[in-house]
């Protein structure tokens, strides 16, 4: 399951378990359970975006050279990118191969 | 010093949450507790005391506005009974988990069914590990002192938790009595002005009762049930710091005639007045009995019962409600539970009486007493028993 940067102790956590500081939510990384990740193949990738657009969390951001980088610690395998990749260029494969 | 006044429990319950200055109560009404609400309704729209009275529609919604009040830093009171508190239900586990001081009065009455208004301690026992400290009340004195104390209590920064003070519905609530009525300044001496510790304030914006991922809710439960079993040190305390200031003195558990003796009963809530008077005639005949209360339920004061009954052979407890399937009422099988392993022959027996508003008399507890010994004397008793059951 997820993973918080700095687990603590029952002694530390905050009054009721609240949250004190704003975007906390980035340092849970909810990525880890997926059984399946998206792979692209950039020699057909025609940076149209598609990927960065329908990806429901945000796994996609635009780079300089065009292409769109993947950021596993948050894509849950979902298959939505590969299936929306108007030329085929995203393959799911198994995690661990 | 202030003066007695005749006055009917339940509005004491009221008298109470005034004194200590109450900034919030959401309440529904509902039977045995109806008096409390009313006269906390007439007491704040008489100007008399200076708090918003939020009517709600549910008791899930009285629950539900007073952890939001508790949050937002209002020392908060609201009561309830039987079905009311089963629908507080879910919320009544996250009042603690929040950390909100709120302070409710329970008028203890049986749950349906069927339907009862009588008074038992079905409800309460129903609720007995949501995590909220437990205090039961057995005369008005100590309902209205309970209350004041229970503000005291929770909002200690040590603490933060809530409190239930727990009085019989009827014989208890709707009952005159005389009784010492603290002022607000007399009570501001012992109960300073809550300072909360987190507070939902848009300057200083926080997230209270986020998701609690697996790698944290074991913590996040751990730290309630250290704080909770650490909360006996605060409530001891604040009890003898209360004695300090208005004479009255209380301790977790109440003994009454137990030099000496060879038996103990062991009960909870008003009916113990009862059982006094048993016990008195049974002493009168020559059975060395003697009596214990709980005062204080959760944290459960395992070493002072374990002091309280030291040298004693039998045991009687007494339930005010069943657990069904179980083993015996939760007193019964908690106080036993406690007790296992002690060295000596320390026998321990149930019995379950009062349900749904049906008479306990002291002849029953005499009863209760002389089974005890009876079964004591044959080594081995019933799992435990429904007193004065009809069986045809």
């Amino acid at each position: 399951m997820a993973k918080v940067d700095a687990l603590v102790g029952w002694r530390n956590l905050e009054i009721g378990c609240a949250i004190t500081e704003p975007g906390s939510s980035r340092k849970l990384k909810t990525g880890d359970w997926r059984s399946q990740r998206p792979v692209t193949d950039r020699d057909k990738c025609i940076k149209c975006g598609m990927c960065w657009i329908y990806c429901p969390d945000i796994v996609y951001s635009p780079t300089k050279s065009g292409y769109f980088k993947w950021d596993g610690n948050y894509c849950k395998g979902c298959g939505i990118c590969a299936r929306e990749c108007p030329k085929d260029a995203i393959t799911m494969v198994m995690e661990g191969e | 010093m202030p003066k007695r006044v005749g006055m009917e429990v339940s509005l004491a319950a009221s008298e109470a949450a005034c004194a200590a200055d109450a900034d919030l109560i959401a309440a529904y009404p509902i039977t045995p507790q109806t008096h409390i609400v009313e006269h906390l309704s007439e007491l704040v729209a008489d100007g008399k005391l200076d708090a918003e009275f939020v009517p709600v529609e549910s008791e899930h919604s009285a629950i539900s506005v007073c952890v939001g009040s508790s949050a937002a830093g209002a020392r908060t009171f609201t009561a309830t009974s039987s079905q009311g508190l089963a629908l507080m239900h879910e919320i009544l586990f996250i009042a603690p988990a929040l950390r909100t001081p709120i302070v409710m009065v329970v008028a203890n009455r049986a749950l349906s069914g069927p339907i009862s208004i009588w008074n038992d301690h079905s409800d309460i026992m129903a609720e007995r590990d949501v995590g909220w400290i437990q205090t039961f009340a057995e005369n008005g004195q100590e309902v209205f002192d309970l209350v004041i104390h229970a503000f005291k209590v929770a909002e200690d920064p040590e603490v933060l938790l809530p409190i239930m003070v727990n009085l019989d519905g009827f014989t208890l609530s709707h009952v005159v009595e005389p009784i010492e009525i603290l002022s607000a300044s007399e009570v501001s001496q012992y109960l300073k002005p809550y300072k909360p510790q987190m507070v939902l304030d848009p300057k200083k914006p926080v997230t209270m009762g986020p998701v609690g991922m697996p790698e944290v809710y074991t913590e996040a439960r751990w730290q309630i049930e250290s704080l909770l079993r650490g909360s006996k040190k605060v409530v001891v305390r604040a009890w003898k710091e209360f004695s300090k200031h208005y004479g009255r003195t209380y301790k977790p558990i109440e003994t009454y005639r137990t030099r000496g003796a060879d038996v103990i009963l062991i009960t909870m809530g008003s009916v113990t007045e009862t059982a006094m008077t048993a016990v008195d005639g049974m002493r009168e005949k020559g059975i060395k009995v003697g009596l214990v209360r709980f005062r204080l339920w959760r944290p459960f004061p395992i070493e002072e019962l374990k002091r309280a009954v030291t040298g004693v052979k039998v045991l009687a407890v007494m339930d005010r409600a069943i657990s069904y399937g179980g083993q015996g009422g939760p007193v019964f099988t908690e106080v036993r539970s406690a007790l296992y392993g002690q060295s000596g022959q320390l026998q321990v027996f149930g019995f379950v009486a009062g349900l749904g508003g049906r008479d306990i008399t002291a002849a029953m507890f005499e009863q209760m007493v002389k089974k005890a010994i009876r079964y004591a004397k044959k080594g081995k008793g019933p799992l435990y028993e429904l007193m004065g059951v009809r069986e045809r």
